[in-house]
C-alpha cells in the first residue's frame, strides 16, 4: 500500500492548517456562507438535515489497520461512535461539530488520511476493485494508476472550480468490472493493445443522477505514460465548454452527448496534441516508483483446500455457507478473498460502530497483513486470508455481525444514508432496505435466487447506484409524502445498463411485496444457468409489469 | 487609488482603468491613462492599439483566448475576468494564454476574486489579482502561500513532484 514520504506529509500539513485558517475566517464571519461553502465541500463537509457530515477520503478504498484505529477513535472523540462507509468507497462521519474538523483532519493526517476532494465541483477520490492484487484476472495491479491520478488530481490548481463534479474509476480485469468504470465521467480500462504493450481505454461521459449514461469508448488505446496529459486534456475541454447554467446539466455526460462522443473525442485529440509531451507526461521511473509501494505482502507457499477447512466446511454447515458466499478465488494457492458484510438486518446497510472498525483493524492485522478494503456495496474487504485460518476468521467475525453470508444477494442492499440523515433525500431509504430484508430472511431461499444487486436511493443524485441495480429503487416525493419507483434491469458491470422503469411508484409499506411479486416472476421463468439479470434481459420488462400491477 | 496584489504578495497602486464593454451600437471611450478595453474590441481594432503599451485587454470567462493568439505581446496587460468564483474557466484561459500562446507581460484576475482562489490563480499563470473590494487585502500574501510546493506542474512550474522524486 502506498506510504506518504516527506512532501506528501508537507503537503498534507499545509492543507490541514489551510482548511483551519478557513474554518476560523468562516466562523468568525470574515467568509461568508456561498464563499465558504465550496471551500468546506473541497474538504468533505457538508451541512446535513440533523448536523455536518464529514466524507472521509479513503483512496481507492485501501485501509491499514492503524487507519481503521484511528477512525474508530475520531468517531468516538468527534462524533456519536460510528462511521458509515459509502457507496464510494469512502467513509463519512454523521455528526462532527465544524469547530472540530480542522483538529479532526490534523489526527487524520498522522496516519496519512485526510478529506480532500470528497466533495465540491472537482475531481473526487479514484476507485477500482476491491480484489485489486489479490484477484487472478486483471492485466496489472489498478492501484498505482489510481495513486498517480490521486496526486496529480489533489488540488490541481486548473481543475478545482468544475462546473460539476468529477468521477473517475479505473479497471484491470478483462472478466469482471468491480470499479463500474462504465458509469463514470472517466472510465479507464487497463489493456494490453496487438502490440502487446499496456494502455488504457477511455471511457468518458457515463454516470447516473438525473440523467444515467453508459460512457462511451472515446479512445480505444493510449499508451501507459500519457495517462495524465490526457485526462488534462479532457478535464480542459470540460472545463471550459462544459455546461454552468444549469446545475443538473452540468455533468460532463451532457457535453459528450451534446458534441456526440466522436466530436468530444475529436476536441479532446486536438486539445492533448498540444499537451502530450509536457512535463505531466509520465516516466517509467515515476510509475516504477509507485509500483513499489504495492508489491505482493509475504506469502506463504501453500495449497489450496487444506485439510483443515474441507473439514471445517463438511462440520458447520452455516460456516461453509459463509465460505461458498462471502469468500473469492485468490491469485495465490492457499489463500483467499473475505468480504465481510455490513449488511446485517436491522442495521443501516455501511454503518459501523468505533468498536466494530477497531474489530476490523484487529482481524485485518491477524488474518490479513493489516490491511482492509471499502467497497462500493459497502462492504469491507480483507484480500488476503489464508484458507487454513478461514474458520478461525468465521468465528472472530461472527459476534460482530459481518457474517451475514449473503454477499452479492437481494440483501446485500446497496443503500444510500436518504431521508434519515441526508439533506438532499426526497425519501427515506434505510428502512425500506431493512423491511426487504425482513421479508427475506430465508438464507437458503435468498440463495437459490442467486446473485442480484438491489440497489437504492434516496433522491435523483442516485448515491445508492439505482440505475445500475438488477433492481434499482428510487425514493420520490409526490406532494410531500415519500413514495419508491422500481427500475429493473440495470448492471454496472461489463455489460453495463441503465435499468428501465417498471411503472407508477409504490407507498412504502408496499415495496417488500413489490420485489417478492418481481421475484417470483423470476422464479416461476428462469431457467437452470439464470441469475436474475438474465432472465430479466430474455424476458423483458412486460411480465414483470404485469404481475406487480395486476 | 485602488490596489492589487502581485504574486509575490505585494500591494501595489493600480494604473489600469477597465473599461465595460459599450452598449450596442455605441463606441467605445477611452479614459485618460492606461486602460483595460474588451478583448474582442482591441482585436477589430488592432491597427490602431498594438504596440500602445497605455491599452490592455480583458477577457470574459467564456471567451476564447486563442482570438489573441497571434498578439499576445502586442499586449502590456491581458485581464480575466472571473463573473462569480465558482466559474473556473478562468484558470484554462489563464494557462493558455502562458503555456500555448507564449504570453509573457502582466496577466491579471478581475471580477469575483476572493483569498482563498489566489493560491490557484497563481500557479496557472496570473501574476496580479484584483482583489474584490470587500476582502482584507492583508491576508493575500499569507493565502498566496499556503502551499510550499505542490503534486502537478502548471504554468509556474515544469517539474511535477513525480518528476523531482525520481530526479
Amino acid at each position: 500500500m502506498y506510504v506518504y514520504d516527506e512532501h506528501d506529509r508537507q503537503i498534507l500539513a499545509e492543507r490541514v492548517a489551510q482548511f483551519r485558517h478557513q474554518t476560523d475566517r468562516a466562523l468568525a464571519g470574515d467568509l461568508a456562507e456561498d464563499e465558504f461553502l465550496p471551500l468546506r465541500l473541497q474538504n468533505g463537509l457538508y451541512v446535513q438535515r440533523l448536523a455536518p457530515m464529514l466524507r472521509i477520503c479513503v483512496p481507492y478504498g485501501m485501509l491499514r489497520s492503524d487507519q481503521l484505529r484511528r477512525l474508530a477513535k475520531v468517531s468516538r472523540d468527534y462524533d456519536k461512535g460510528y462511521a458509515h462507509f459509502t457507496t464510494r468507497q469512502n467513509v463519512q462521519l454523521n455528526w462532527p461539530a465544524l469547530e472540530d474538523v480542522p483538529d479532526i483532519l490534523a489526527e487524520l493526517a498522522e496516519v496519512e488520511m485526510h478529506a480532500n476532494q470528497t466533495s465540491g465541483n472537482c475531481i473526487r477520490n479514484t476507485t477500482t476493485d476491491q480484489f485489486a492484487g489479490a484477484q487472478s484476472d486483471e492485466l496489472v495491479d489498478p492501484r498505482p494508476y489510481c495513486e498517480i491520478i490521486r496526486q496529480w488530481s489533489t488540488y490541481h490548481p486548473e481543475f478545482a472550480f468544475l462546473p460539476r463534479k468529477f468521477k473517475v474509476a479505473v479497471n484491470a480485469s478483462e472478466l469482471t468490472d468491480r470499479a463500474a468504470v462504465q458509469v463514470h465521467d472517466i472510465g479507464i480500462e487497463i489493456v494490453h493493445n496487438d502490440a502487446g504493450e499496456l494502455g488504457f481505454r477511455v471511457h468518458v461521459g457515463g454516470g447516473l443522477g438525473r440523467t444515467p449514461m453508459v460512457g462511451p469508448v472515446i479512445r480505444e488505446f493510449l499508451p501507459e505514460l500519457d495517462l495524465l496529459t490526457y485526462l488534462e486534456a479532457v478535464l480542459r475541454v470540460y472545463n471550459r465548454y462544459g455546461r454552468r447554467d444549469n446545475k443538473y446539466k452540468a455533468r460532463i455526460k451532457i457535453l459528450v452527448k451534446a458534441l456526440t462522443p466522436e466530436g468530444f473525442a475529436e476536441k479532446v485529440e486536438e486539445e492533448w496534441s498540444h499537451i502530450k509531451d509536457s512535463p505531466t507526461r509520465l516516466t517509467p521511473d515515476a510509475i516504477a516508483r509507485v509500483q513499489s509501494y504495492f508489491t505482493e505482502p509475504d506469502y506463504a507457499a501453500l495449497s489450496n483446500d487444506p485439510e483443515t477447512l474441507v473439514a471445517a466446511r463438511s462440520e458447520h454447515k452455516a460456516f461453509d455457507k459463509w465460505v461458498t458466499r462471502n469468500t473469492d478465488a485468490h491469485k495465490k494457492p492457499g489463500y483467499a478473498i473475505v468480504t465481510l458484510t455490513m449488511k446485517k438486518t436491522g442495521v443501516p446497510p455501511g454503518d459501523v460502530s468505533d468498536l466494530q472498525l477497531e474489530h476490523i483493524a484487529n482481524v485485518a492485522d491477524r488474518y490479513s497483513f493489516g490491511e482492509a478494503r471499502v467497497t462500493h456495496q459497502q462492504n469491507v474487504v480483507l484480500a488476503d486470508v489464508r484458507q487454513d485460518e478461514l474458520y478461525e476468521l468465521w468465528q472472530a467475525i461472527k459476534p460482530m455481525g459481518f457474517a451475514t453470508a449473503n454477499l452479492n444477494t437481494l440483501t446485500d442492499i446497496i443503500c444510500c444514508p436518504g431521508g434519515d440523515y441526508c439533506a438532499l433525500a426526497n425519501a427515506k431509504s434505510i428502512p425500506i432496505a431493512e423491511s426487504i430484508q425482513r421479508k427475506f430472511d430465508n438464507l437458503d431461499y435468498v440463495y437459490d435466487l442467486g446473485d442480484i444487486d438491489l440497489n437504492i436511493s434516496g433522491c435523483m443524485n442516485a448515491c445508492g447506484h439505482h440505475h445500475v441495480g438488477h433492481i434499482g429503487v428510487l425514493g420520490v416525493d409526490k406532494k410531500g409524502e415519500e413514495f419508491y419507483q422500481v427500475s429493473l434491469g440495470g448492471s454496472s458491470q461489463r455489460d453495463a445498463s441503465i435499468g428501465k422503469i417498471l411503472g407508477p411508484s409504490f407507498a412504502s409499506e408496499h415495496m417488500p411485496n413489490v420485489i417478492e411479486k418481481i421475484i417470483n416472476v423470476f422464479v416461476e421463468n428462469r431457467t437452470d444457468e439464470e441469475a436474475f439479470l438474465d432472465t430479466y434481459r430474455r424476458i423483458g420488462i412486460t411480465p414483470f409489469k404485469e404481475r406487480v400491477y395486476a | 487609488m485602488p490596489e492589487v496584489i502581485t504574486q509575490d504578495g505585494q500591494i501595489k497602486a493600480d494604473q489600469w482603468t477597465l473599461v465595460e464593454r459599450p452598449a450596442e451600437g455605441e463606441t467605445i471611450e477611452l479614459p485618460t491613462g492606461p486602460a483595460i478595453i474588451p478583448a474582442d474590441i482591441w482585436y477589430a481594432n488592432k491597427n490602431q492599439f498594438a504596440g500602445r503599451d497605455d491599452v490592455g485587454v480583458w477577457l470574459e470567462s467564456h471567451d476564447e483566448p486563442g482570438i489573441l493568439a497571434d498578439s499576445v505581446n502586442d499586449l502590456p496587460i491581458i485581464a480575466v475576468n472571473f463573473p462569480k468564483f465558482t466559474d473556473g474557466r478562468g484558470y484554462s484561459s489563464a494557462r493558455l494564454l502562458r503555456e500555448r500562446y507564449g504570453y509573457k507581460n502582466e496577466l491579471r484576475a478581475i471580477g469575483d476574486v476572493l483569498l482563498d482562489q489566489l493560491q490557484f490563480m497563481k500557479r496557472c499563470g496570473f501574476d496580479s489579482y484584483a482583489l474584490r473590494a470587500d476582502k482584507d487585502i492583508q491576508l493575500a500574501a499569507h493565502c498566496l502561500n499556503f502551499f510550499s510546493q505542490a503534486y502537478q506542474a502548471a504554468t509556474d512550474t515544469n517539474e511535477p513532484l513525480f518528476r523531482r522524486r525520481v530526479s
